[in-house]
This record gives C-alpha cells, structure tokens and sequence, in this order.
C-alpha cells in the first residue's frame, strides 16, 4: 500500500501497522499541520491558488497605476503622491516608478500567477483526483515547492520596499542593462533581489515539476492506461516537462548575471561606456543572455498556455455532453507543440542582429507551431458542435478562451513571419498578441477551471450571477482593451513608452488610449468582485449535495463531496473506459469506473 | 475628492450587484433551480450570439475610426515589401478569423441546451482531421514562402553603391558618424571615448580613414533614392534603431555590431506634402527598453536631395580636426586656441 504511506505526514510513520484499515480513524492533525505546512495535495493546489490570486491583484493593481499614466500623461492624481511619495511627485508617475510597476506586473503575472498559480493549483489538486492516486509521489517535495515559492514572493515583495526601488529593466531582463548597477535606480539593489526570487522560484517550479511527471507517470490507479487519462492531466504533463527541461536553462541565465553584476564576470559585457565610465570587460555578449531566455522564455508561454487549454478541453466537454473531438489528435497536437516549443526561441530574436539564415529557419519551425495550434481550434469547435450545452460560467469562459486564443494566435502569424516582425517587434502590437493569447486567454482557463472545480475544492458552488457578471465584463473589456492596441502597434509605437507627446509620428491616439484606461479599471474591478465571490462562497456558498454535480466522467467526482486526506475512502476505484463517454448509447454520460456493457457500442 | 466620488460609486455598485446576485440565488432554490438555470441558459446563448454579431461591427467601427493613423505609405523600398507581407497574411488571417469566431459563437447559440435534443456521440473523425491539418499547412507554407523571399532581400547584402552611416545609442539620444569622402568609416575603440577631449566615438586618429570622419549627434541625413547601410551599435545598453516610416528595425548591441540597409523613397519635404503635416519629420525611435529615458530617446532624419547633403556634409567639419585643430588646414594657427575650446563646448553639450 505505497500510496498509503505516503498520504501521512512524518509522524504518522510510527502507525505503519494501522494502514490496512485506512479511512476508518482520523489523525488529530493540528492547525498548522493542517492548513499552512500541508502535505494535502489538496491544500497545496489551493495554496497555490490563493497565493497566486493575491499575486494578481498586485500585479493587477500595478497596470492599473501604469494604465492611468498611459491613459492621461498630463493629469495629476495626488492620491498617488499620497501613497508612493517620491515615486509619483507631484501626483505623477515618475519614469523609474513606470518602469518598475511594469516589469514587476510583467514578472509577477507570467511568473507567479500563470506559472505557480496556474500549474501549482491545478496540477496539485487535479492529477491525483483525476489518474485515482492517494496523494502526490512525494507530498514532502510538494509542500517543498510551495514554500519555495512562497519565499521566491517574499523576496520579490521586498524588493518593491527598498530605497532604490524594484528591477525595472522589463519581466525578460536583458543584460547589459540588468548588469550594471549605473545604468538606473531599478539596476541597483532592486535587481539582485529580482535574480535571487527568480532562482527560488525556479527551485519551486522544478520540485512541483518533477513531483508532476512522476505522479502521472507511475501513481495511476488499476485500468487508467496513459491513453485514459482525462486531457487536463495530458496537459499538465507536457507543461511540467516543459518546466523541467527548460527553467534550469534561465536558472543559468540568471545566475551567470549575478556574476556579472557582482563578481566582476564579462559573460553579457563587453566594449561599454556608461555615464562617462568606461568598463574593462571585453569579449563578452549581450545576446547569449537572450538565448538563454528565450530557450525558456518561449516554453514558458506554452507552460503557462497547456494547462489552461487541458482544462477548457474537458470542460468543453463535460458541459456540451459531448466527447471531446479527436482525443487522439488533441494529445498528438499537445506533443507537437511541447517539442516545437524548443526548437522557436529565435523568433524573438529576429532583430538582434541574428544571421538571416538562421531567422530564416525559426521563422518556418515558428509557423510550424501554428499547424498544432489550429488542430486544437477546430477540435473545440467540432466538440461544440451538435452538442446540448449548458452554459455554465465554466463553460463561458472556455469558450472565451477558444475565442481569445483564435484571435491571439492570428496575430502570432504576423510576428512569426520575420519580414513582417520587423516593423511590427517590440511595438504594442507585440503587446495586444501575447496578453490576448497568453495572459486574457489563460486566465480565462484558470477562471473556467476555477468554477468548475470549486465545487470539488470548497463543497460549495460560487454564486452564478457574480459568475455570469464577471466573465462578460471580462470578455468585452479584455476585447475592447487588446484588440484596438494592434493599431498602435501597426503604427510602430514602441513598447514601454510612458508618455508619446514629445513624438510627431505616435502621438495620434490619446482618446484610444484614455478608453483603454478606463476599461482596464472597470475590468480590474470586477476581477476584485471575482475575488469576493471566492472567498464569500467558501463560507457562504449554495452547498453542493451531490458528489457529481457536473454529470461529469472523471474519477475526482467519485469521491466525497468533501474529500479528505487521501481522498477515497475505500479502495481507489479501477478505470474501465476513457474519460470522455458523453451521450454514448442514449446515456447522457458513463463514469470512468463503469465496465464497458456486452452490447455496448465501439468508437 | 474625485477619487473619494470614484471609489464611493464603485463601492456602492459592488454592494448593489452583490445583493442582487444574492437575491437571484434565492429566488432560484424557491423556484426550482432546474427552471432557472434554464432560463440563465437561454439568456447566455442569447448573449454568446449578440457578442458575436456586435463585436463583428465593433472590429469594423474600430478598422474605421483607426485605419487612418497608423502611418500611411511606406517610405522605403524594404518597406513595400513588408507592408505587402502585412496585408496578404491580414487578408489570409482575416478570413480564417471569420470563420472560426462565426463557428465557434454560431455552434454555441446553436447547440444551447435544450429538452428536445440529444449530444451527438462524435469522437473522432480522421478524414476531417487530416484535412484541418493539412489546409493550415500548405496555407503556412504559402505565407513562409514568401515571407523568407522578403526576408531575404531585406537583410542581404547592401548594394555596392550604397551610402554608410555608423548610428550609436546611448542613453538616451543618438549618435551618428559619416565616413566622409574615403567612404570607409576608421576604425575605433571603446576605451578611446572620451568627449571632454572631443572623441566621442572613440576613433583611432592612428587610422587615416578617420580623419575625414564626421561626427553629428541626435540628427541624421539622408539622400532620397540612395541605398544606405547603417552600421549600428551602443555604447552602454542595448538600444534599437527604430525606423517606422520605413517599416525598419535592428538592434543596437553594446560589443557586437549589427547593419541594416534600405533605400529611402521620399524626402522629407515631399513627405510633408503627403502627409499633408507640415510639423513631419522621419522619426528614430528606440525601440529596446534601455532605462528610465527610453520613451524619449528619439532622433530625427532628415532626406533630402544628393545637393542638399552634399552641402550639408561640407559644412561639418571632420571630427579629426575639431579633436586636433593643430591638424586642421582651415585654421590658421594663431586662431587654434581660440577656437577649440568653443566647437568643443557645442560638441559636448
Ligand atoms: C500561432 C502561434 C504563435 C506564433 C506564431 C507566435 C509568434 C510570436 C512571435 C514571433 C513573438 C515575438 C514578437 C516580437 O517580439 O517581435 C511572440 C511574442 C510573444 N508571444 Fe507569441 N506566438 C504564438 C502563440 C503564442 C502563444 C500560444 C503564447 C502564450 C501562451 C504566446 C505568447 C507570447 C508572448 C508572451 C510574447 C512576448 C514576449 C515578449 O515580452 O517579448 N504566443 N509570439
Ligand atoms: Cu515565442
Ligand atoms: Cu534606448
């Protein structure tokens, strides 16, 4: 019974002898054993959640503030005087402050919320529930990787309180500027601290990452092949291995600009004359470091993207009563896209100074990816097609995903095509592609996973109407937000520009960007009623009084409404069928645990 | 005060949606939970199918309202080719985005739950994956096609015939070097820069190629219909030669050179004609975050006809002379000690 070990936490060892009768008596387990240092794959994934949603509300916050700047350059808010002093004299945001709430609601969204918040909470709470496993392969290192990156957030939270201020060199951190301490405020103390919570957040993301792959791959239960696994655990799986193989790569890169900065290295620094200073380092090179970003920076995108799109899958699936379209097919495209996530770093790099032929060569490996990407689409659409759907508030926000990913991935054929990248790189068309495709459209993953399994995590629903409310707003504004900033970007403003008065050719679309701004704070504001919801229905929610509410296949609906450590009772149950028989033979969905019947119908 | 007004409404509007929300919920269990979530059903179908059909007019009120600012006609010859890139893949991205949003928010209102109908068991079907997999393909490896033509023929070789200038950021301005009549740009290095003693660059006055180097700063001229390379660089963080009007782009690497080249197709002057904008100017903008003045790090360029740079070029002088006036012909060399110290004031500056 090695999934039973497992689910006790140290002490419990000494009651090995008990284990064949578990589930029939309950360890006393204290407060803090309980809910802060778990080993509850459970309470992790909603540790992992919480923490990354006070994460987004910060970094949230920050565009806000950014937003304001962008939106009305001229207007004075003395509020801000009020709260960041110097930072924002005279009711302004100062240069340095802009820099450093964009690079830290940069690093604070890719990073702490759609990386940890995203994966933490969904991987640990959906992979043992869903392939039938007690707990994690080793629920120590998965406390592990939370507390990890736990501190990875203190550290990133203090830097905002120093003197000199936070990193502001942007969330990729290119070097020389992130090397030299002359080159800004931001470049001082702010950067280490920025280095050091990355590292530990690497450390947190590799323990939950091999935790991940290990668990999936040998703590399945009796009959759940790797061709029944349900598509959010496929997803998971490939996002973990994504992690694995390329975060040790930025850990380097990290760690060799540490070195930089303060050991006197040359790796990114050669031939600089800063503020009247020339430095002695020769030989090295500024672009090894963009490499070495973008090798995880580009697997990142999709680190943050597969989960999202595991879930709106099964989501989809579940709610138009219908199997998911070519399962076969959704899984090859995942692997496809897993591998071509490698192998198209470069198409960020198209304007470095890279040799044409090598450009040349990303440019067609980088449309190659949108070939798995369109099978993807069609899929869903072919799995809405002729079902019978409920519109949760699940279901609408998969379906804004499927919207928002079509929209974004369009756009990622501009700039995947070097030619045209040329004009159109690092400006706010830039910008528009990846919130749509990466940040709106994940999120919008992560809110559907949300509703939909909140019912597993809390025994309660969250209040429908609030639901409805929130993914409307969401979904009009994110469009009326992103969607008209592609112009800007067609126009070649730039990137990271704070103010655009002083320029003859971007100074055109001040009424845009004061809608833009407005949006964006109504859209915050209903993120923070989101926030409510939450917490108001983990107490006061409608309960929820049957263990399957959706009508759903997967194995975490077999257990209790409220499961506890170790999450079945009895035994583990056996998987008969893949988890996708919706509306098979008349019956409106058959459980993963049933036998297939004599005369039941093939696929 | 405003702000107390702001966060006052938004306060109240929270509390107002909250105990609707709430309400709902209770009028939902006394009424059958079944009836009403029905009834939200429809309602949500309804709302899936008018977010497609506004937000299709809203995509062509905002083409309409927008189309007009985003720079016109390219001015370069590299520009053309990109700009045509940009409209076959909008076109081709276009109708594509038509019909996947049509399908995806049509099946939706479509297939909403209903009583009467029963899920169609549809699990796979590998004739039509195969198609869908292969019609994105062959429509990429249309667009790639072409796309590496293009690219091709932007960043090749520069032309024999073209022009070279050395552009340089730092923070946060420009900097550009002509090669003068030799047409060969001396060479330099970084520990040589030293503005105070009028080498900004960093020149090697070893080289003879230097001498009739010139030295311009934040302002760069160019002639219409000439082929120009630029050779690029930085000297303290990376910067990026940002060209919009020409629809091009190139990194400026601290340590490791980069060039670019393309051929300006307007002046300056006929610009403004087009453009009907009397206030135009061509526009370097830097495009790599490089600190805290990057949003300001803007540079002009001025074309202009082959006489009109000519003349312009003849009334610098070589940055040899303005660093070593005890070298310089021109100045007489009683007047050296007068003079240097004041070019070397406005070079500085
Ligand atoms: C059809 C597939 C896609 C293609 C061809 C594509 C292409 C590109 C290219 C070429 C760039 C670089 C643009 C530039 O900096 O000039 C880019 C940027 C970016 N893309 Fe995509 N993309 C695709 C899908 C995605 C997806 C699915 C995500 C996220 C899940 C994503 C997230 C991003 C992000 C975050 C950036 C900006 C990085 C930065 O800060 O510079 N893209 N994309
Ligand atoms: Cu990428
Ligand atoms: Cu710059």
């Amino acid at each position: 019974m090695s999934e039973a070990m497992n689910v006790h936490s140290g002490v419990a060892a000494a009651h090995a002898v008990h284990h064949d009768d578990h589930g029939h008596h309950h360890h006393e387990q204290s407060f803090i054993s309980k809910y802060v240092f778990s080993m509850d794959h459970k309470t992790i994934g909603k540790q992992f959640l919480i923490t990354g949603m006070v994460w987004a509300i910060i970094g949230g916050l920050f565009s806000v503030l950014f937003r304001l700047q962008l939106g009305y350059p001229d207007q004075s808010f003395p509020i801000l005087e009020t709260f960041f002093g110097n930072w924002a004299k005279g009711g302004q945001i100062q240069p340095e402050f802009y820099y450093g709430l964009v690079t830290m609601h940069g690093t604070v969204l890719v990073f702490f919320v759609l990386t940890a918040g995203l994966s933490g909470t969904f991987a640990n709470l959906l992979i043992p529930l869903q392939i039938g496993a007690r707990d994690m392969a080793s629920p120590f290192l998965n406390m592990l990787s939370y507390w990890f990156f736990f501190i990875a957030g203190i550290v990133m939270l203090a830097s905002i309180f120093v003197h000199t201020g936070p990193a502001s060199g942007g969330w990729t951190m290119y070097p020389p500027l992130s090397a030299l301490r002359q080159a800004g405020e931001g470049q001082k103390i702010g950067t280490d601290l920025w280095l050091i919570s990355m590292a530990l957040f690497i450390v947190s993301s590799l323990l939950g990452g091999l935790n991940y792959i290990s668990t999936i791959l040998n703590m399945r239960t009796k009959g759940m092949s790797m061709t029944r696994l349900p598509l959010p655990i496929w997803a998971m799986f490939f996002t973990a291995v994504l992690g694995v193989l390329s975060f040790p790569v930025l850990l380097s890169g990290a760690i060799l600009l540490l070195f930089d900065r303060n050991l006197g290295t040359s790796f990114y620094l050669s031939d600089i004359v800063i503020n009247g200073e020339i430095l002695p380092n020769e030989g090295g090179s500024a672009i090894l470091y963009q490499h070495l970003f973008w090798f995880l920076g580009h697997p990142e995108v999709y680190i943050i993207l597969l989960p999202a799109m595991g879930m709106v899958s099964e989501i989809l699936s579940v709610n138009s009563r219908k199997p998911i379209f070519g399962y076969m097919a959704m899984l090859g495209s995942l692997f496809a896209i897993a591998i071509l996530a490698f192998l198209v770093w470069a198409h960020h790099m198209f304007v470095t100074g890279l040799n044409p032929f090598l450009g040349s060569v990303f440019v067609l490996l980088t449309l190659l990816i949108a070939v798995p990407s369109a099978i993807k689409v069609f899929n869903w659409l072919t799995t809405l097609w002729r079902g019978n759907i409920r519109f949760t508030p699940a279901t609408l926000f998969a379906i804004g995903f499927v919207s928002l990913f079509i929209s974004g991935g369009l756009t990622g054929i501009f700039l995947g095509n070097s030619t045209i990248d040329i004009h159109l790189h690092d400006t706010m068309f830039v910008v528009a592609h990846f919130h749509i495709v990466m940040g709106v459209a994940s999120f919008f993953g992560m809110f559907a996973g949300v509703y939909h399994w909140f019912p597993k995590m809390f025994g309660r629903y969250l209040n429908n109407t609030l639901g409805y409310m929130h993914f409307w707003v969401t979904m009009i504004g994110a469009y009326l937000i992103f969607w008209p900033m592609h112009y800007q970007g067609l126009a070649g403003i730039p990137r990271r520009y704070l103010d655009k008065k002083g320029w003859v050719s971007f100074n055109q679309f001040g009424e845009l960007d004061k809608m833009i701004t407005v949006v964006s704070i109504i859209v915050f504001a209903v993120q923070l009623m989101f926030v409510f919801n939450f917490f108001y229905s983990i107490f006061k929610g409608r309960k929820v009084t049957t263990p399957n509410p959706w009508g759903a296949n997967t194995l975490e609906w077999t257990t209790k409404i409220n499961p506890g450590h170790g999450n079945w009772e009895g035994e583990i149950p056996e998987v008969h069928r893949w988890p996708y028989d919706y509306g098979k033979d008349g019956r409106e969905f058959i459980p993963q645990t049933e036998p297939v019947g004599a005369n039941e119908s093939k696929h | 005060m405003q702000t107390f007004f702001i966060v006052a409404i938004l306060a109240l509007g929270f509390l107002i949606t909250f105990q609707i929300a709430k309400a709902s919920e209770y009028v939902a269990v006394l009424r059958g939970y079944e009836k009403s979530r029905k009834q939200t059903n429809k309602l949500n179908g309804f709302m899936l199918l008018a977010f497609l059909i506004l937000g299709l007019i809203g995509v062509y009120y905002c083409n309409e309202r927008l189309k007009g600012k985003i720079l016109g006609e390219p001015a370069s010859d590299h520009g053309v080719l990109v700009d045509r890139m940009l409209y076959v893949t909008l076109a081709v991205t276009f109708v594509v985005f038509i019909i996947t949003q049509v399908a995806l928010f049509w099946f939706s209102y479509k297939y909403q739950e209903s009583d009467k109908r029963k899920a169609f068991y549809y699990p796979h079907n590998n004739k039509l994956e195969l198609i869908w997999t292969v019609i994105p393909a062959i429509t990429l490896t249309v667009l790639v096609g072409f796309g590496i033509f293009y690219w091709f023929k932007i960043t090749g070789d520069a032309p024999d015939d073209a022009m070279q200038v050395e552009v340089v950021g730092k923070q946060f301005g420009w900097e550009f070097r002509y090669p003068g009549k030799d047409g060969v740009l001396g060479k330099k290095y970084f520990k040589n820069v030293n503005p105070a003693a009028n080498n900004p660059v960093g020149q090697i006055w070893e080289d003879r190629y230097n001498h009739d180097d010139v030295f311009v700063e934040q302002e760069m001229h160019l002639v219409v219909n000439k082929p120009v390379k630029l050779v690029i660089g930085a000297k303290d963080v990376i910067h990026d030669v940002g060209l919009a009007h020409f629809r091009m782009k190139m990194d400026a690497v601290p340590g490791t050179p980069t060039t670019m080249w393309f051929t300006p197709k307007y002046t300056t002057k006929q610009m403004k004609e087009k453009t009907g904008n009397p206030d135009f100017v061509y526009e370097i903008s830097c495009d790599q975050m490089c600190g805290k003045g990057h949003w300001s790090m803007r540079g002009t360029i001025i074309v202009e006809t082959q006489e009109e740079f000519d003349a312009w070029l003849a009334s610098k002088k070589p940055q040899y002379y303005v660093a070593n006036p005890d070298k310089d012909p021109s100045v007489k060399r009683d007047s050296v000690i007068a003079s240097a110290p004041l070019t070397g004031a406005v070079i500085n500056r």
